[in-house]
């Protein structure tokens, strides 16, 4: 076990090696440079000047030595300057991977919770008529676009109900925990319902094949009881599959949850990732990816753990 | 699951109904763009300087009149009172000697006065290479300042300028820097660039000796809300709100949303709220929710036209393009009328306006003779071909995803199709349009976009020949249209010198007439800033140009 994990975490470092250059390169591909933003509504902008600005911004260097700076730079723990943010890249990141952290966290679990119940109801009579009014919630939640979910949420519950802000992270002057809770509960509450869509499909497929199983007319012929049987047998094997699509998902949350961030106002990884790739601030929008990019592949090696976990036959070498 | 039952129970805990957003000692106003950094002569944004000018303040301004008037100064620098004068340099060339009294009761908001230390820090930071600055060419242009006493200064200029008596917010140019906060950090900046990054107003904005408007900021939460609490230490009027709290929410429905639900108060009108069909939209839905005002603004909408397209290099094609769009139907259906159709890029209310230049209404027979004069002549489909049998077809270009611009680009393509011209649409993204097609001229046909001016300033950027961009000057300048005129540039160099208004007025008037008759560019408007204000808030009057509303932020209060 513990050589696999550090099989892993080679391979990890190897990809996010791969993966700066990869994302430093993309980024410096794209037309512009940050300076035609800065300068567009200076009046009287001199070619000196301009030459000028790119010396202390770096921006006269080729692409492939500025690269190679930062990765000096990054190797000893400086993941440089957001020039977007006027603030050092791991005092923009670490707020808004806290920011992430609360949301994905919440909404992870919530969807997850609710998937499982569903999916779990659903597979038990397959066809009848909880399953049917299940599939369609999943349905929904698969089909139903986040911009357009969040916005009849705040409109129901911001704007006629008045029960839970519209956006922000937190009154002002901070609040109190209960406050950022309250702040939380309509992006976590989208987030959790379109993603909750897709998780329950998976679990009510996994659980449907897996009471089918042998093992499962088994234990019934042995006396088991319904609901040991479910929770205890047949849950337990269809998770093994699940798991692998939720521990992805995960990652994908992390960075892709933009459009819920946007229309809720919450400062998070992905709206700080694309802000900064718009605005051409290579080293956040390139921290921001690789931090992404990790989280993805620890999320798979803890998929690949909870196989083991799950699963006794399965071991890990 | 534990946890999530505990989070569940407090979320329960909280209180159901949501209070209105804050009481009426605080505005929360909506931004849909952020700052990037808060210094004031660093990264010049239009977000930036809304946000600064609640907390600082500039030597002048112009104001909701468009008229020019001291901010900080106790009397506004001119040749006719003597505070202004022409003198000859030490190396015999004619130069300027501005005299600036500072108000002497203003402080920055820890309480140290605001003196004329602080106007000499401002400008020898901007000359130094190593700060940054973006805006530092007016600052380059003080060859030497005096101190005459505590509050009073002369500012030595290299050459009488026309502006010389212009130190407003635009760029942040005529806002001091505190030199009791910034001068430490500037002495210890490690090299170039190094104050940038060290600079007080990015590393610790809420520091209260940064500010010294009525407002200071207390609270800064990059990309996501600024607050600002009154400056203690301002002298005139106080300030109406215990908070102003500036909330970021880039999604513009988002926006309206939270306008509707009371989490904002109101938002900004100066490019970056709402624009103006989504404000139009919003009174249709609820006009008597809110007040709407729109702001005839400097902001210019255009179609540049690429003169080394041989179509376009005739004056009479570029004359029938403009004759056959219906310009003022165009503002009144896409916008109610609220912007004003545009004969050049000088806007009716500067004071430099010229009623004499040449008119083009809506007239498609006028438009289809000059083309048939041009040797262009209607095809079987249509379209006019010459006798070459080219087709007249040229490449029209805009943001694409701005969907004001796509919907403006389908009302001229379809006008011009009924004169026979084909308007093929090739948009691109903004980052490539200003980044690469503009800046490097590579468009074929024709570029629609705008851009915004100072109410006194020349057309130097846009028009000026030495403002063409090439590979030579780094591409720097704004004329993209690569417009070359010997009179043009005679004008905008008299108009930058002469110190007589009355004298500039004739340079002005004839600009505008070459332009209107050369027509390098198609003008169709001004925009109108589109402010969605709340109906208790009094003393709020927004300016349309680049002092903006915020810079008489302590006239703002809630009606009792």
């Amino acid at each position: 076990m513990a050589g696999f994990i550090l099989r892993r975490i080679v391979q990890t470092a190897c990809v996010l090696l791969v993966m700066s250059f990869v994302i430093y390169g993309l980024i410096g591909l794209m037309p512009g440079d940050p300076l035609d933003a800065m300068l567009a509504s200076v009046p009287n902008v001199t070619p000196d000047v301009i030459e000028h600005l790119k010396q202390i911004y770096g921006l006269d260097q080729p692409l492939l030595l500025r690269y190679w700076h930062w990765l000096l730079a990054a190797l000893s723990g400086d993941l440089g300057y957001s020039r977007t943010h006027s603030q050092p890249v791991l005092v923009v990141l670490l707020p808004a991977l806290l920011q992430s952290c609360k949301l994905m966290l919440a909404s992870f679990c919530v969807s997850v919770v609710l998937s499982v119940t569903l999916g779990v109801l659903a597979a038990r009579r397959p066809g009848g008529r909880l399953d049917a009014a299940i599939s369609l919630f999943a349905f929904a939640g698969l089909s139903v676009p986040v911009f357009w979910l969040a916005l009849v949420l705040i409109l129901l519950f911001a704007v006629q109900l008045h029960w839970l802000p519209a956006s922000g992270m937190s009154s002002l002057g901070g609040g109190g925990p209960g406050d950022q809770l309250r702040h939380l509960a309509l992006p976590v509450a989208t987030l959790a319902l379109v993603t909750a869509g897709g998780f329950t499909r998976y679990v009510r497929a996994a659980m449907i094949e897996t009471m089918r199983m042998d093992f499962i007319r088994t234990a019934r012929a042995k006396g088991a009881g319904e609901a040991r049987i479910v929770l205890r047998h047949a849950l337990r094997n269809a998770l093994i599959p699940v798991v692998t699509v939720m521990a992805l998902s995960f990652g994908t949350l992390f960075s892709g949850a933009l459009v819920t961030e946007t229309m809720f106002a919450q400062y998070g990884m992905g709206k700080m990732i694309y802000d900064a790739i718009l605005g051409n601030d290579y080293n956040l929008a390139l921290a921001g990816l690789l931090f992404a990019t990790l989280i993805t592949l620890l999320s798979n090696l803890g998929a690949d753990l909870a196989y083991a976990r799950l699963d006794p036959r399965i071991t890990l070498q | 699951m534990r946890t999530l039952g505990a989070l569940l129970a407090l979320l329960l805990a909280a209180p159901l109904a949501t209070a209105p957003a804050l009481a009426r000692d605080d505005l929360v106003i909506g931004i849909a763009q952020f700052p990037s950094s808060l210094h004031p002569d660093i990264d010049p944004e239009v977000v930036k300087q809304y946000a600064l000018d609640f907390g600082l303040r500039s030597l002048t301004v112009w104001n909701q009149d468009w008229k020019q008037a001291c901010s900080i100064c106790t009397e506004l620098p001119t040749i006719e009172n003597g505070l202004a004068k022409t003198e000859t340099r030490a190396d015999g060339k004619p130069g300027m000697a501005v005299t600036f009294k500072l108000r002497p009761d203003l402080k920055w908001a820890d309480g140290v006065p605001v003196t004329v230390n602080d106007l000499v820090f401002t400008w020898q930071l901007a000359r130094d290479p190593a700060s940054g600055f973006s805006a530092a060419h007016d600052w380059q242009e003080v060859t030497a300042i005096d101190s005459v006493d505590e509050h009073t200064a002369v500012l030595h200029l290299s050459s009488p300028r026309a502006n010389y008596n212009d130190w407003g917010s635009d760029s942040g140019k005529g806002m001091l820097l505190p030199e009791h906060v910034e001068s430490p950090v500037h002495e210890h900046a490690d090299g170039p660039g190094d104050y940038i990054k060290q600079t007080t107003y990015n590393r610790a904005p809420t520091t209260p000796g940064l500010w010294d408007g009525p407002y200071r900021m207390t609270d800064y939460r990059s990309g996501a809300q600024i607050v600002f609490e009154p400056n203690p230490y301002w002298p005139g009027t106080k300030p109406g709100f215990k908070h102003i709290v500036l909330k970021l929410i880039d999604n513009t429905a988002a926006l309206q949303a939270n306008l509707l639900s009371g989490d904002i108060d109101m938002v900004a009108g100066e490019g970056v709220g709402l624009t103006i069909d989504q404000a139009l939209e919003l009174r249709r839905q609820h006009p008597d929710r809110f007040t709407y005002i729109f702001k005839p603004s400097l902001t210019y909408e255009h179609v540049d036209l690429q003169k080394d397209n041989p179509i376009l290099a005739d004056l009479r094609v570029r004359q029938a393009l403009l004759l056959a769009i219906d310009r003022q139907t165009l503002v009144q259906k896409l916008f109610e009328g609220q912007q004003p159709v545009a004969a050049t890029w000088v806007n009716p209310l500067r004071p430099v306006y010229s009623k004499d230049v040449p008119a083009y209404g809506y007239d498609p027979a006028r438009a289809r003779q000059l083309l048939a004069d041009a040797g262009w002549k209607p095809g079987a489909d249509g379209i006019c071909r010459n006798e070459h049998g080219d087709r007249l077809s040229i490449e029209i270009g805009t943001t694409a995803g701005n969907r004001l611009r796509e919907l403006q680009e389908q009302v001229l393509q379809s006008q011009w199709k009924t004169v026979c011209v084909e308007a093929t649409i090739r948009n691109e993204p903004a980052r490539t349009l200003f980044g690469e097609t503009l800046k490097q001229r590579k468009y074929t046909g024709m570029e629609m976009y705008a851009w915004s001016s100072a109410v006194a300033e020349s057309p130097r950027r846009t028009l000026a020949t030495d403002q063409i961009p090439t590979p030579q000057n780094n591409f720097g300048g704004a004329n993209y249209i690569a417009f070359s005129d010997p009179a043009m540039d005679r004008d905008i160099d008299y108009v930058e010198t002469e110190l007589d208004p009355e004298k500039r007025q004739p340079a002005w008037a004839e600009m505008q007439r070459i332009y209107a008759e050369k027509l390098p560019v198609l003008p169709l408007f001004f925009r109108a800033e589109p402010h969605v204000i709340p109906k208790w808030l009094r003393g709020y009057a927004p300016t349309g140009h680049a002092d903006m509303s915020p810079l008489w932020a302590e006239n703002w209060s809630a009606a009792p």
